[in-house]
C-alpha cells in the first residue's frame, strides 16, 4: 500500500530498503533469541549452564536435560506431554461440535426467544472468566471432576467465543443454499451436516486451532484443579519441575521446548488459520 | 453486510415467494424442537459453566465458605465490608494487590498499543518475505505463560541470564537484579508481556490497516500532506474502531495478568507484585475462603467494567 516516494531516485531508493530490511532482521532477532536460547540451554550438561558468563553454545551437545525429563518418576513430563494432547484435542473436538450446531441454530433458523439466547451468550464475553474462576471450582468439586480429565476438557468450552465466531461465518452464506437443498427435500439436520458444515472448513478449521492452542497453553485453571504427578497436563507439569530443578536450566528448558515444539509446529502449518482468526476477532469490534 | 442478512430475514421482508414455499415445506419436516434441539448441546455447557458460575458467585460473596467447615452461614455484606475497611485483616493484601495490577496495567497497555502499531504500519505494505516476518513477530504468543515464565526467569536470572550476559557484552552494567528488586521487576513483567504478544496486536491492527481505502492515501498525497500528516488524518481516522478494540482488550489482559508474576517474579520483591487474579485464586483455594475471594470477584469485575466503559467514552466522544 505504501509505496516508496516516487521522487527519490534508484540509490535513495536502495539505501532505504537497507535500512527497512535492517529493522525486519532487528526485530526478528528481539523475538527469535529467547526462543533459540532456550534450545541451547536444553542441550547443555549442567555444569555447563552454571557457567558465568553463561558460554554461547553447548559444548558438547548434551542429552542431560532431555534424559532428566524423560525418567522422572516424580515429574513424568511425557505423561503431561500425553494428557495434554488428549485434553487439547477433546476440547477441540467438543468445541466444534457444541458452538458449531448452536451457532447454525442462531444464525439460520426462527424460533422464539433466539435473541435472547443469544444476547445472553454474548454478555457472557463482556465477564472476565478469571472472576467466575471460584463458583467454577465449586462446581467441578460438586461433580466430582477435581483431578480427573473432563476438569480441563469440557468446563472452557462453555466460553460464547466459538458460538459468536461460527455465528458470524454462518450468516455470510449465502440463504440460496439451503433454499436449494429444502426444495431438494433435505431437513435442517441435513442442510447442516451436508451443505453448511463443508462450506465452513476455513472457518472450522480457525476455531479448531484455536481451541487447541487455548487449552494447550492453559495454566491458571489446571494449576488449581489438578494435583496428582499423573494427572497434569504441560503447564501446571512445568510449574513443578521449576519447582524441583530451580536453576537445573538444561531440564527446565528441554520441558520448555517440549511445550512449546507442537504448538509451533501447528502455528507452521495452521498460519493462515490463526492469523485469519486473530484478525477477524478485531473486525467485530 | 453479515448483520443486512439477519435483520431481513427477522422482519420478514418480502421473502421472494420460492423461498416462502421452501420454509413452509422445511418447519413441515422438521419440526418445532429442531431449532432447540441444534442448541442443546451448547447450552447444557453454557449453563453449568457460564451463567451457574455468575449466580453463585453472586451467592457465594454473601456467605462465610470454607471448604474444610460444615456451616456456612450467611453474612449479608460483610466479606465486601472487609475489603474497605482498613482494620480489617485483608484490606493491607488485597489492596496491594490491586495496585500491582493498576501498576502493570498503567505501564504495559500504552506499550502493547504503540508498539504493535509500529509492528503493523511496517509490515502494511508488500516486499518479500513479508509472511515470513509476520509469522516470526507473532510466533511467541502461541506459546503458553508456563512456557514463556520459565524461560524468561532464566533469561532474566542475575547470574546465569542472557538479558544481564548481553548487557555484559556491551560494555553495560550486568549485574542488574530483573527479578527480584524494584523498579526492575515491573520493567521485566512489562517488557516480557510486550515481547510475547505485541504480534498479536499487530495481526489486528494490520487487518484494520487493510480496510483503509488506498485512494485516501492517494488523494492525501496529492494534497501535499507528509508521511506524519498522512498517518494523523488518514490512518489513525481510519484505525479508530480496530484501536479501541485493541485498547479495551489489552486492558482486560492487563488488568488479569497472572502468570508472569506467578513465574518470573513470583511475586517478589515481597508480595509487590502480586496481582489481584493471583490474590483472589489463592485467598479462595489455598486459604479455603471461597466467600470472601467470590466478593474480590466481583469487585474486581466491577472495576473492570468501569474501566472499559470510561474507554468506550473517551474514544466515542473524539470522534466528533
Amino acid at each position: 500500500m505504501t509505496t516508496p516516494t516516487p521522487t527519490t531516485n534508484g540509490s535513495a531508493w536502495g539505501a532505504r530498503r537497507v535500512v527497512f530490511y535492517a529493522i525486519l532482521v532487528a526485530l526478528t532477532l528481539v523475538f527469535l533469541t529467547p526462543l533459540v536460547w532456550m534450545v541451547i540451554t536444553s542441550l547443555k550438561t549442567y555444569t555447563a549452564a552454571q557457567e558465568i558468563p553463561p558460554s554461547w553454545l553447548p559444548n558438547p551437545i548434551a542429552g542431560y536435560g532431555y534424559e532428566q525429563i524423560m525418567n522422572n518418576s516424580a515429574n513424568p513430563v511425557l505423561r503431561w506431554f500425553l494428557n495434554s494432547m488428549v485434553a487439547a484435542t477433546l476440547h477441540s473436538l467438543l468445541v466444534l461440535v457444541t458452538a458449531s450446531m448452536a451457532a447454525y441454530s442462531l444464525a439460520r433458523l426462527r424460533f422464539r426467544g433466539r435473541g435472547v439466547t443469544f444476547a445472553l451468550i454474548v454478555g457472557t464475553l463482556f465477564i472476565p472468566p478469571t472472576s467466575l474462576i471460584i463458583p467454577n471450582f465449586l462446581i467441578v468439586d460438586q461433580l466430582n471432576w477435581i483431578d480427573t480429565l473432563a476438569v480441563v476438557v469440557v468446563p472452557g468450552a462453555a466460553s460464547a467465543f466459538g458460538v459468536f465466531f461460527l455465528r458470524q461465518f454462518f450468516l455470510s452464506l449465502p440463504n440460496e443454499l439451503e433454499e436449494a437443498a429444502t426444495l431438494d427435500g433435505a431437513n435442517q439436520w441435513q442442510i447442516f451436516y451436508k451443505v453448511v458444515l463443508p462450506l465452513s472448513k476455513p472457518a472450522l478449521a480457525t476455531l479448531a486451532v484455536l481451541s487447541f492452542l487455548t487449552n494447550w497453553n492453559d495454566f491458571l485453571w489446571p494449576i488449581f484443579v489438578l494435583f496428582s504427578p499423573e494427572k497434569l497436563t504441560l503447564p501446571p507439569g512445568l510449574g513443578l519441575l521449576q519447582g524441583s530443578y530451580v536453576t537445573d536450566y538444561p531440564v527446565i528448558m528441554a520441558g520448555a521446548v517440549l511445550a512449546s515444539l507442537p504448538v509451533l509446529i501447528l502455528f507452521v502449518l495452521a498460519q493462515r488459520h490463526i492469523i485469519q482468526g486473530v484478525s477477524r476477532s478485531g473486525l467485530k469490534g | 453486510m453479515a448483520d443486512v442478512i439477519e435483520v431481513g430475514a427477522a422482519r420478514g421482508d418480502a421473502p421472494p415467494p420460492a423461498a416462502n414455499a421452501a420454509r413452509r415445506a422445511s418447519a413441515g419436516r422438521t419440526g418445532r424442537a429442531t431449532p432447540y434441539l441444534f442448541l442443546a448441546p451448547y447450552l447444557v455447557l453454557f449453563g453449568v459453566f457460564g451463567l451457574l458460575p455468575i449466580v453463585l458467585g453472586l451467592w457465594l460473596s454473601v456467605h462465610q465458605w470454607d471448604f474444610q467447615l460444615p456451616n456456612r452461614p450467611f453474612v449479608g455484606l460483610d466479606n465486601y465490608k472487609e475489603l474497605f475497611s482498613s482494620d480489617s485483616a485483608i484490606f493491607g493484601d488485597w489492596w496491594q494487590s490491586v495496585r500491582a495490577t493498576a501498576i502493570f496495567t498503567v505501564l504495559s497497555v500504552p506499550l502493547l498499543v504503540v508498539v504493535p502499531l509500529g509492528l503493523a504500519l511496517l509490515l502494511n505494505r508488500s516486499f518479500p518475505g513479508r509472511t515470513f516476518f509476520r509469522a516470526i513477530y507473532f510466533a511467541p504468543y502461541v506459546l503458553g505463560v508456563a512456557v514463556i515464565g520459565l524461560l524468561w526467569r532464566f533469561l532474566l536470572d542475575a547470574n546465569l541470564g542472557l538479558v544481564n550476559r548481553l548487557l555484559g557484552v556491551l560494555g553495560l552494567p550486568a549485574d542488574t537484579p530483573w527479578v527480584t528488586n524494584m523498579p526492575w521487576a515491573w520493567i521485566s513483567l512489562v517488557g516480557v508481556t510486550v515481547w510475547w504478544t505485541s504480534g498479536f496486536n499487530a495481526v489486528i491492527y494490520l487487518a484494520g490497516l487493510q480496510d483503509i481505502s488506498p485512494e485516501l492515501y492517494e488523494a492525501a498525497r496529492m494534497d501535499g500532506a507528509s508521511a506524519w500528516q498522512r498517518f494523523r488524518n488518514v490512518t489513525l481516522p481510519g484505525l479508530r474502531p480496530v484501536l479501541l478494540f485493541v485498547i479495551t482488550t489489552t486492558v482486560l489482559a492487563s488488568a488479569n495478568m497472572f502468570g508472569q508474576s506467578f513465574l518470573i517474579t513470583q511475586g517478589a520483591p515481597g508480595t509487590e507484585t502480586r496481582t489481584v487474579v493471583w490474590f483472589i485464586v489463592e485467598e479462595g483455594l489455598r486459604d479455603n475462603d471461597a466467600g470472601r475471594a467470590a466478593a474480590m470477584s466481583i469487585v474486581f469485575a466491577l472495576l473492570l467494567a468501569v474501566v472499559s466503559i470510561a474507554n468506550f467514552r473517551l474514544f466515542r466522544y473524539r470522534e466528533d
